[in-house]
């Protein structure tokens, strides 16, 4: 629609975008060098570790050792140029990349600023990032999984949180971590069986199907919780998946103690996130998802069975979030807490929105999220001077921006959220 | 990319249950029968065909239907019973029975907590003894004043399920509208009472219609859906409240409690019953909403952007504006419920002040058939539920969040008709397709 429609102003209109762009670029050069380069004193530096905790690796890095006020002006000179070089030139079609770009340059000064004179291990936030974007891709996974073929899931918070509160219960039980996934698993799908009934047994609408599992599992898990686990704490206490490093890749510089040195289900959600990528685009199933997805009356007609491969997608959706929600209890805190998901599942949803219901995009988006929680957490402890309230706001207002921002730029498979009805 | 609330072309069938059909409208359509099928989407949106069956047999039966379902919660959460079922071939007399004094030992404490004892009112009445009657009413009383902030956020989701928006936000709302009130609750006790209590209400409803306006700007502009909007916004709000309660102007000496307000709602019936003027003023704003929604040009409006906004638009409305303006409405009512519980129950502003509330007001909205007459009886149910759960909790230890699933079950039941129906061997009288009330992420 937006070629058809845009083809016409387009040109004023990507011209006036790219000056803006431009002008953008610029501001940012002379924000950091006005509050980040003359907000530190000279001759201070920022020192930015770049090694794990623990203390035996193959290969030791010096730490990053900035003096913070040069630093700053570097790179807000760099923006500047990038600024001045869109204005004159433009750089078309790789804006986007350059807006990329400057935002990590951004990033890179403010935390540059904000451990001036003090030390921050930078490696330390790559890891919280990529664990605190854990949850947030298994739940966005399972919304692509479900809306691939035409359902929509505003439930995966609910699913999240019933199978949280499943695996606890079932690892505390059995003394046994995997049976408290395996359990986490099953009810995640369970729970999208629901989901899966009222939208397409009983055509429900999906938005307020999901709703309904979202307030039932809220209600439910608390329940159970005063109802049971206050009283006997030996049933709320399933221990957590313990780091395994993958020999000789957790040895790689950086990339290594960041993505090769977690627990199980961070290699779990990698390993979902590479096989749904594949499976849906490169796949003889991957294609009849999309076909359901897009047009299920065409492919009604060419005899793919419309509702049971939206059953079984959303059913393998539940699966993906359940294994999500045990990544709360087993994963993380090794417990269950009541409201413990805290919004994650619909962080999740708009990542999948921002990623274009694409897994690696969806991973890519949360990624960012997790980067905004983890520095939230960071600048809390390092008293930057902001309220910590306001640093705790950071993951939703980012979620707000960034819908806002893509969400005119995607496009939702065509036959989401609207029921099937054969003739 | 020119139409901030378009959908894509692909996307445009389906809208209407009056056109169904798989295949795209393509021809352009003369203005006349754009307009008819706004009436006519108008019409199903309003009557809500199916006559007294679907408005209150179903709601009926889902209610019916979610009790019993909680009930058996109930039973295969409670220890004792439990231990019953387990000698269940032994003696199944017994598993049965146990089962039943559970349940209606719980179930008898919540209806008393929510309406009394009936033959106890009628010996009050009896006695004439003023005291003996108020003792006896106190769980009506605590039922209306539970209703009545319900019967707010109720209205708040109603109104932008009319205009086809899914406000998930009213706790923020409230919250917002709180913050707000507040502020002009304590910090402007010179001025006379009603001038000061008018004052706050006013303030109320700006906070939350603010608060209310964001999703909306952003859906219009942007197209962010406002599900995931509002949502972010409820974590937004209660950061924001937390964090001015640590701010001098707002704390008290303990420091997570804002400074009471200074002004209240009058009591009805003297100060041993909680029951006060709000609801008057709640069902007053409903009144409102109703005469809004169905006698004014603007509420006519909302309901066909909520139907079709490609043919609102084609009939010459901004379905632009006007999703600004239903969320900015829709965010004041949540504020109003915020107003009412500091002008009542809750002179201070509290962190978790609104908690559960928006969630509630989706279940009241739904129950209601997001009728304004039809909001203010399942708040007065729901208002009963949550009384009675206090009362419930209380006397045999059921936790108080069975409520939450309850209400939870009832959602799913009124927005499953068929659901209902499939269950009690209802025959279905109308072959519409699905209720409509919100739309998927094209919009």
């Amino acid at each position: 629609m937006s070629v058809v429609a845009g083809s016409v102003g387009a040109s004023t209109a990507s011209l006036r975008r790219a000056r803006v762009m431009g002008i953008l670029f610029l501001l940012v050069g002379v924000l950091i060098v006005l509050v980040f380069g003359l907000g530190s004193e000279g001759g201070v530096v920022s020192r930015l570790g770049l090694n794990p905790a623990r203390a035996e690796t193959l290969f030791r890095l010096p730490d990053l050792v900035l003096p913070a006020r040069s630093t700053a002006f570097l790179l807000g000179a760099v923006c500047a140029f990038l600024g001045g070089v869109q204005l004159s030139r433009g750089f078309e079609r790789r804006v986007n990349l350059v807006i990329a770009i400057v935002l990590v340059l951004f990033v890179f000064a403010f935390l540059t600023w904000a451990a001036r004179d003090r030390s921050l291990s930078l490696l330390g936030m790559l890891q919280s990032t990529l664990l605190r974007s854990v949850p947030i891709t298994f739940g966005a996974l399972s919304g692509v999984l479900c809306e691939r073929a035409g359902v929509i899931n505003i439930a995966i918070e609910g699913m999240l949180l019933t199978s949280a509160f499943t695996a606890s219960v079932a690892a505390s039980l059995t003394d046994s971590l995997w049976i408290g996934l395996l359990s986490g698993a099953i009810v995640g799908g369970l729970v999208a069986g629901l989901l899966a009934l009222l939208a397409i047994r009983y055509q429900v609408d999906q938005i307020v199907a999901g709703t309904v599992i979202n307030i039932l599992a809220l209600g439910l898990t608390s329940y159970l919780t005063d109802q049971f686990l206050q009283r006997n704490q030996e049933l709320n206490n399933p221990g957590r998946f313990q780091n395994v490093p993958i020999p000789g890749l957790s040895d790689v510089p950086i990339l290594g103690p960041v993505a090769f040195d977690q627990n199980v289900l961070v290699y779990l959600m990698m390993a979902i996130v590479a096989a749904s990528f594949f499976g849906l685009f490169y796949t003889r199933w991957g294609l009849r998802v999309r076909a359901v997805g897009e047009h299920p009356k065409a492919a009604d007609t060419v005899g793919i069975r419309v509702l049971f491969t939206r059953y079984r997608n959303v059913i393998l959706g539940g699966v993906v979030a359940g294994i999500g929600g045990a990544y709360f209890s087993l994963g993380a805190v090794g417990r269950f807490e009541e409201g413990m998901t805290a919004g994650r599942g619909f962080i999740g949803l708009a990542a999948m929105i921002f990623g274009r219901w694409n897994p690696i995009g969806a991973f890519a988006a949360a990624l960012i999220f997790g980067f905004a929680d983890s520095l939230q957490v960071k600048l809390n402890i390092l008293r930057v001077g902001i309220p910590s309230e306001f640093l705790a706001m950071a993951p939703y207002l980012v979620t707000i921006l960034i819908v806002a921002g893509a969400a005119h730029r995607v496009r939702p498979p065509a036959a989401d959220g609207k029921p099937y009805l054969k003739e | 990319m020119g139409e901030p609330i378009g959908r894509p072309p692909s996307d445009g069938e389906g809208d209407l249950p009056s056109t169904g059909d798989t295949v795209p409208q393509e021809e352009p359509r003369a203005a006349h029968e754009v307009e008819e099928e706004v009436l006519a989407a108008g019409a199903i949106v309003t009557t809500g065909r199916g006559g007294w069956r679907d408005s209150l047999l179903v709601p009926f039966l889902a209610v019916v239907t979610a009790l019993v379902i909680g009930g058996l919660v109930i039973v295969f959460t409670d220890e004792d019973a439990l231990r019953e079922w387990a000698g269940f071939f032994r003696d199944p007399g017994e598993a049965l029975s146990a089962s039943w004094r559970v349940v209606s030992e719980s179930y008898y404490a919540l209806f008393s907590g929510a309406f009394g004892s009936p033959s106890g009112i009628g010996r009050a009445f009896v006695s004439g003894d003023l005291d003996q009657i108020r003792g006896a009413l106190y769980p009506l009383s605590e039922t209306i004043v539970a209703a009545t902030p319900l019967v707010f956020v109720g209205l708040s989701v109603a109104l932008g399920f009319r205009a086809g928006l899914f406000n998930i936000g009213a706790e923020g709302q409230m919250n917002m509208g709180a913050v707000v009130a507040a502020a002009v609750g304590f910090s402007m006790g010179y001025l006379p009472g009603p001038l000061h209590l008018v004052l706050m209400i006013a303030a109320g409803f700006a906070g939350g219609a603010v608060w209310g306006a964001i999703p909306g700007f952003l859906k219009a502009r942007t197209g962010a859906h406002e599900v995931i909007t509002t949502i972010m916004l409820n974590f937004v709000a209660v950061s924001l409240g937390l964090y001015l309660l640590t701010t001098d102007f707002y704390r008290q000496q303990a420091e997570p409690i804002a400074r009471p307000v200074e002004v209240a709602f009058p009591h009805l019936f003297g100060t041993n019953l909680r029951v006060h003027a709000g609801i008057f003023v709640a069902i007053g704003v409903a009144a409102a909403v109703a005469w809004l929604l169905n006698r004014t040009t603007i509420g006519f409006e909302f309901r066909a952007v909520g139907a079709n906004p490609d043919a609102a638009r084609a009939a010459g409305m901004s379905p632009t504006r006007t999703v600004v303006a239903v969320m900015a409405l829709a965010g004041g009512l949540a504020g109003l419920a915020g107003t009412n519980q500091l002008a009542s129950v809750t002179p201070s502003l509290i962190p978790g002040f609104a908690s559960g509330l928006g969630f509630d007001a989706i279940a009241l909205a739904l129950l209601g058939r997001a009728r304004p007459a039809g909001v203010v009886l399942a708040a007065f149910l729901f208002g009963s539920l949550r009384a009675g759960g206090r009362t419930m909790q209380a006397v045999t230890q059921t936790p108080i969040d069975i409520i939450v699933v309850i209400q939870a079950l009832v959602i799913a039941f009124v927005a499953a008709p068929a659901l209902v129906r499939a269950i009690y061997r209802i025959r279905a009288r109308r072959v519409a397709g699905p209720d409509a009330f919100a739309k998927g992420w094209g919009g």
